[in-house]
């Protein structure tokens, strides 16, 4: 594998096919600027600024160095923190504004997640440099919604976020790392080798498959059957970091192109498997805003980054919160096998148990496709946690109306947490199709239809009382708000202070809500 | 911001238009840059091995048999031990006894380290620990100090507080509170988990590098566990990555395993604990079961107060006795209890030994002081703010439960000042409206104070020493027994004795810390950092200062007063002379350029027999306003305004300082929000890991969220007249729960105070306010009440 480490091209031969970045860095460059706090993805001391080449523009993007296995940037720009100290050289000593900005405001106390927050804020700084977007709270909030710090209290890393001084244009870190027209050869010309390279080695434990198309997919798959296939490895990758499980061959699904698109036609809206949940929180951040709403509660920036829509669905966790979402939307998954043959199977189809999913072994998911009439019909996604950030959801619930003139002609309560798969509440569903929109007593049939129909776990997370609670609540929610009450929710981020202040006082969900409840499935 | 009086500033720098610059944290620019070293951030050597542990699987069990011929074998083990392979003492107890380093024929939690495996990486004594074959014989376990409690199992015997006559003072009140309050405990999470490597020397001896807040505690029990003199064992902490009550005593355990397995196989040994077995492995805060009876008037002054206060303190004493004492010596908090019965029990559970974690039993005092106050507003139908005021320690209310005068009249003038500046009343109003015309929405407000008593209650460990050399270019080297774990501690020290000298803060330098420069040094703990190694750096740069003094006058014939230092520039009589040319002509004159310092805390003594004196020098203050709202529906809530006015006497470092409120105030929310431990009923550790144990991010921190520092010297002759800032802001936090439980009150138009869980997740809120809401049920008719069930 070839990839660029800070300012050095790298070539790596006899790697373990699941050897993390972190370790990489670590243990084999001695670069321990870059820390291990948790392993697991959740603490983001080892954050890492990976720069890739898209459609001739360089885009950079954090990633948590410790699940990531590190065959799995080949071609990629790895920026750790002494990357900074080596430009800061070349500015004649001057730190990068981001780190410029932590100590003068004082962001730093015992120092073991700065290095992290420092590359995630100058991955802010990097992005709004070469988007001209100006940082607000919110942007300061989001790029280390992954990083812990359990010192300062994080008031002053949001200051130092937000005072990262634009600096003069000659300077190094302007041409940090986007504008920067030498990383971007390095890259291109790495291209043609990453592409040609045999991933492929005698010793499977150094086996990183990493195909670019469906074709070269469905073939390694073919030839590697017992191979795991990795996406974004986010959950995957814990099986190496916490359990010390050792991967024999691995297949990366992230780089093929056609399970990257994002494509709508007018009347469906196709998901690539491998696009990720920032790539999806992107697209939809105008278009849906309740999935954006969604996907900004999920995980942290730095998972969103890697966390692929097919691997949340595919590693069928009772708690991810995608398949309620695709649930309540009755999404249809297109499925293809080695073989290159394909077959459709609606979401609703696709859990067969705890952890368990119809998907063949020599099958994998190529998209999801999304009748955009459902998009337009009324529907909401409520995630319940103990944080607002980075957090398992307790409870999630996607839910779904669909109208005619008054009355309730379909609609969807789907969970997250609420039993061993997704699941939906179908006695609930049942006891309103056909009733009228704003019929109270159909509404407590169908709460009453929940409790009888769903018995949730207790665990560390939540009681099995409070997710029964939060499901009736979060339906008695949807429901209101499809009847046009405003009711202020907790459920995406960043939680809006003026809406919270205001609440009560808001006018009756005019616009939005009115055009939602005309939507009739035709 | 106000104007410091007393800010250590530096010296010959450019001031600007807000004054003199502060220095920075010491290691600013290395922990932006990544190069400031922690321990696993250091080179390793080739032969260098790594250690695992195997873990109980049982509460309390005797171990049967023992089988570790798969672990052996498991490629890259070099070297497996058990109790028995131990050279030295097995017993690695801080104070008491009864923690072993590997358990011998019965363990008493889960995750109690049995046997450890050296291997040439981590991963492979991972890998070969999960290979054990253990045979337990199980026994009856204890796992709640409740049970501790009705079996009467404590790590250490009961201590009572008294004061005053409780039962008639009780049987006259006009209202009387009865209930009880569970305090879950608290992960201590520090970024750096636990670690330490150690390295064999020539001699037989050992160097370990710790992360420790307590390096002469890991020198005594390594030397212990080796058999050696304590003089044979050099432990070396440079900085901590956190550590906050959780490296006191526990860190240890990592340098004396590194130990024998490094001399065992002479070569370097590190033991790093990854994440989830620090989690299951390393005790955390304790839990508190406390039940109180308080009997008040129709005002709300309290008039007479029960306490029981049970600490889960785990399978051994650790360092339990000062947690549980701690909890006692707070649960007055700021007011005034007139007659009252304080009982600390010391609860032995079949879980991890819990541990010091800032605040150090301090949280659980204060908390349960304030939930009664919340109670007793709601009684007595009035703000919780006034009654605060009418209980707080003032004139004609001084003494504490244990006998030692509040002196200072702080608390009701930094209450009041707070709730001016806040604005506490008219946001009252406010919310009281919002609240009455809000349906889904609650909000909530609370203002709390905090009074914090500084000073170690085990007597001996309120002394602090230093050793300063001055070098011949004027360059000042500073050791002193304090650790370094993120809270500034060097930087003021070397803010201290820059002052002390007269000289550039450039010039001196604060080396790491470690046994062989500064002997039997107390824990960098209690908050008393800066005012035990100030002092002791303050005494050291004196003595060097006085020689040079009586140098100067001899060598040029000057009076005592014609001698200065100041500004960096030495005044001799008329002349005057930089630092390093007058240092230089005291060296070439044979004047000793090197000084220990020393002090002990004064005043200061508790008789426990009596359970009465003085346990704390002084009290350090503060208090903050919180301000919450709350969705019904679900529970979920966000802090969105928190005003702090905290009491650190003359700031030695204002920007250290409030870092260190800020930082507090957020650990403490955390603590009582999103942070909670969570146990099976095998009593194993459920929170492993921050995948599922939260602490907060920064989106849960208010956009409105202001620190001012009262301005006030201390009135007690401490560092500077500085206090102490580390473990007191930690209890502002409080405010948070109490803003919580005001807006679950809220519901039932602050008829009755709902109880609410601590930590207060979404859905012990949502509790409470069902709880409000079945109150205002209960109230109301029949048919209401069929319609809230």
């Amino acid at each position: 594998m070839h990839f660029l480490l800070n300012d050095k091209p790298v070539t790596e031969t006899a790697l373990p096919s699941d050897f993390t970045a972190l370790r990489y860095l670590r243990e084999k460059r001695g670069l321990t600027g870059t820390k291990e706090g948790c392993a697991s993805g959740d603490c983001g001391a080892c954050t890492l600024l990976v720069g890739a080449l898209e459609g001739g523009e360089l885009k950079y993007s954090t990633f948590n160095s410790c699940i990531t296995p590190i065959q799995s940037l080949s071609g990629k720009h790895l920026v750790s923190v002494e990357y900074l100290s080596e430009l800061s050289g070349k500015a004649g000593g001057e730190l990068h504004p981001a780190q410029q900005a932590m100590v003068e405001h004082h962001g730093s106390q015992c120092g073991f997640c700065t290095p992290g927050i420092v590359l995630s804020l100058a991955g802010l700084y990097e992005n709004s440099q070469s988007s001209d977007k100006t940082i607000d709270r919110e942007s300061v909030c989001d790029a280390i919604s992954g990083n812990l710090c359990r010192c300062t209290g994080y008031r002053p890393i949001i200051d130092a976020g937000l005072d990262m001084v634009k600096t003069a244009e000659d300077n190094q870190f302007v041409e940090l790392m986007s504008k920067n027209e030498k990383i971007k050869s390095q890259l291109s010309a790495m291209k043609e080798a990453v592409s040609s390279e045999k991933h492929s080695s005698e010793n499977d434990r150094a086996t990183y498959l990493q195909p670019i198309t469906l074709a070269e997919l469905l073939q390694a798959k073919a030839s590697h059957a017992d191979a795991t296939m990795i996406a974004g490895g986010t959950d995957l990758m814990l099986e190496n970091t916490q359990r010390f499980h050792d991967f024999a061959t691995l297949i990366d699904v992230s780089q093929v192109a056609e399970l990257k698109q994002i494509q709508d036609n007018g009347s469906t809206l196709t998901l690539g498997a491998s696009v990720t949940y920032s790539e999806l929180e992107n697209f939809s951040k105008t278009r849906y805003p309740h999935i954006y709403n969604l996907l900004s509660r999920i995980a942290s920036r730095q998972i969103r980054n890697r966390g692929t829509i097919g691997g949340n669905v595919a590693n069928a966790s009772p708690i991810a919160d995608l398949p309620p979402l695709l649930l309540a939307l009755d999404a249809d998954m297109q499925l293809v096998k080695v073989d290159g043959s394909k077959r459709v199977v609606n979401i609703n189809d696709f859990y067969r148990g705890y952890k368990t999913t119809l998907l063949a072994k020599d099958e994998l998911i190529e998209s999801f496709w999304i009748d955009l009439t459902k998009l337009n019909a009324f529907h909401r996604f409520y995630k319940v946690s103990k944080r607002m950030e980075d957090d398992i959801s307790s409870v999630m619930l996607a839910v779904r109306f669909e109208l005619n003139d008054d009355k309730i002609s379909d609609v969807r309560f789907a969970f997250g947490g609420m039993a061993a798969t997704p699941i939906r509440a179908v006695k609930a569903e049942q006891s309103l199709i056909g009733q009228n929109v704003n019929d109270e007593p159909a509404l407590a049939q169908a709460i009453e239809n929940l409790r009888n129909e769903l018995t949730p776990l207790s665990d560390m997370r939540a009681s099995s009382r409070y997710r029964l609670d939060m499901a009736c609540n979060l339906i008695k929610k949807a429901w209101l708000e499809l009847n046009g009450t405003q009711v202020p929710t907790f459920s995406g981020h960043p939680v809006s202070d003026s809406l919270l202040t205001l609440g009560y006082e808001l006018p009756s969900n005019k616009g939005q809500g009115t055009q939602e409840k005309g939507a009739s499935h035709a | 911001m106000r104007k410091l009086p007393n800010n250590l500033t530096l010296n010959n720098q450019s001031t600007d238009a807000k004054g003199a610059r502060l220095p920075i944290h010491e290691s600013a620019m290395k922990h932006v840059t990544g190069d400031a070293v922690y321990i696993d951030d250091m080179p390793e050597w080739p032969n260098e091995l790594h250690i695992a542990t195997g873990k109980s699987t049982e509460a309390h069990a005797d171990i049967v048999s023992i089988n570790l011929d798969k672990v052996r074998a498991h490629p890259g083990v070099v070297d497996v031990i058990v109790q028995s392979d131990i050279p030295g003492e097995i017993d690695v107890s801080p104070v008491l006894s009864g923690d072993l380093l590997l358990a011998g024929d019965f363990v008493h939690f889960i995750g109690q380290s049995i046997f450890a495996v050296a291997a040439t990486s981590l991963r492979a004594a991972k890998q070969a620990v999960e290979l054990a074959e253990i045979v337990y014989k199980p026994r009856i376990s204890t796992l709640h100090p409740k049970e501790s409690l009705e079996r009467q199992e404590f790590v250490l015997p009961t201590h009572t507080i008294q004061c005053g006559d409780v039962k008639s003072a009780m049987a006259s009140a006009p209202h009387k509170i009865k209930s009880d309050l569970y305090i879950k405990g608290q992960e201590h999470f520090y970024l750096e988990g636990q670690i330490s490597v150690a390295v064999p020397n020539e001699d037989g001896g050992v160097l370990v590098y710790a992360s420790s807040q307590h390096p002469a505690e890991v020198q005594k029990l390594v030397a212990k566990v080796l058999g050696l003199p304590v003089a044979q064992v050099l432990v070396e902490v440079r900085r901590m990555g956190g550590g906050f009550g959780g490296k006191e005593s526990q860190a240890a355990v990592l340098g004396c395993m590194a130990a024998v397995l490094a001399i065992r196989n002479r070569c370097p040994v590190k033991y790093r604990m990854p994440r989830q077995d620090d989690m299951v492995q390393t005790g955390k805060r304790h839990d508190f079961w406390n039940s109180y009876e308080v009997g008040f008037s129709n005002e709300g002054e309290i008039l007479s107060a029960e306490y029981d206060m049970v600490g889960k303190c785990g399978c051994t004493a650790d360092l339990s006795d000062g947690v549980v004492d701690r909890a006692m010596f707070h649960a007055d908090n700021a007011y005034h209890l007139p007659n009252a019965r304080i009982s600390g029990y010391r609860g032995k559970t079949h879980t991890v030994s819990n541990t010091a974690f800032r605040g150090f039993g301090g949280p659980k005092g204060v908390l349960l002081a304030e939930a009664v106050v919340e109670e007793i507003a709601c009684t007595v139908g009035k703000d919780s703010l006034d009654i605060r005021k009418l209980n707080c320690y003032q004139e004609g209310k001084t003494k504490t439960p244990y006998g030692q005068e509040v002196e200072e009249d702080v608390l009701l003038t930094l209450i009041e000042e707070l709730e001016e500046s806040s604005d506490y009343r008219a946001r009252r109003q406010a919310i009281n409206e919002f609240n009455k015309q809000s349906p889904f929405l609650k909000k909530g407000l609370a203002l709390t104070p905090v009074k914090f008593g500084i000073s170690f209650t085990s007597k001996h460990l309120n002394q602090g020493g230093a050793l300063i050399h001055v070098y011949t270019d004027g360059s000042v080297q500073i050791s002193h027994g304090g650790t370094e774990m993120g809270q500034g501690l060097y930087t003021k020290v070397a803010q201290i004795v820059a002052k002390t000298f007269g000289i550039d803060y450039q010039r001196v330098n604060v080396c790491s810390t470690r046994t062989d420069k500064v002997p039997n040094a107390s824990p960098t703990a209690a908050s008393a950092g800066t005012d035990l190694n100030g002092m002791a750096a303050l005494d050291a740069a004196r003595t060097i200062k006085g020689r040079l003094q009586e140098f100067a006058m001899e060598h040029f014939g000057i009076a005592a007063d014609e001698f200065a230092i100041e500004d960096d520039s030495v005044t001799l009589g008329n002349e005057t002379m930089s630092f390093p040319e007058f240092v230089k002509l005291a060296y070439m004159n044979r004047v000793s350029l090197s000084s220990t310092g020393f002090y002990k805390t004064p005043k200061i003594g508790y008789d426990r027999k009596a359970a009465k004196g003085r346990p704390f020098l002084y009290f350090s203050n503060g208090a903050a306003v919180s301000e919450v709202i709350v969705d019904t529906f679900t529970g979920e809530y966000k802090v969105t305004q928190v005003d702090i006015l905290h009491d650190v006497g003359d700031s030695i470092n204002s920007d250290i300082d409030i870092g260190q409120i800020e930082g507090a105030f957020v650990q403490g929310m955390g603590w009582l929000t999103s942070e909670e431990l969570s146990w099976d009923e095998k009593g194993r550790i459920t929170t492993n890991s921050p995948a599922n144990y939260k602490i907060p991010t920064s989106a849960d921190v208010p956009e409105k969220f202001n620190v001012k520092l009262f301005d006030r010297a201390n009135s007690e002759e401490s560092i500077y007249r500085s206090k102490a800032v580390g473990e007191p802001p930690l209890m502002l936090g409080i405010s948070v729960w109490c803003a919580l439980k005001d807006a679950c009150a809220s519901v039932c138009d602050h008829k009755f105070s709902p109880p609410l869980a601590v930590p207060a997740t979404p859905e012990a809120v949502f509790y409470s306010m069902q709880a409000a809401q079945e109150f205002v049920a209960n109230a109301s008719t029949n048919k209401a009440k069929a319609e809230n069930a």
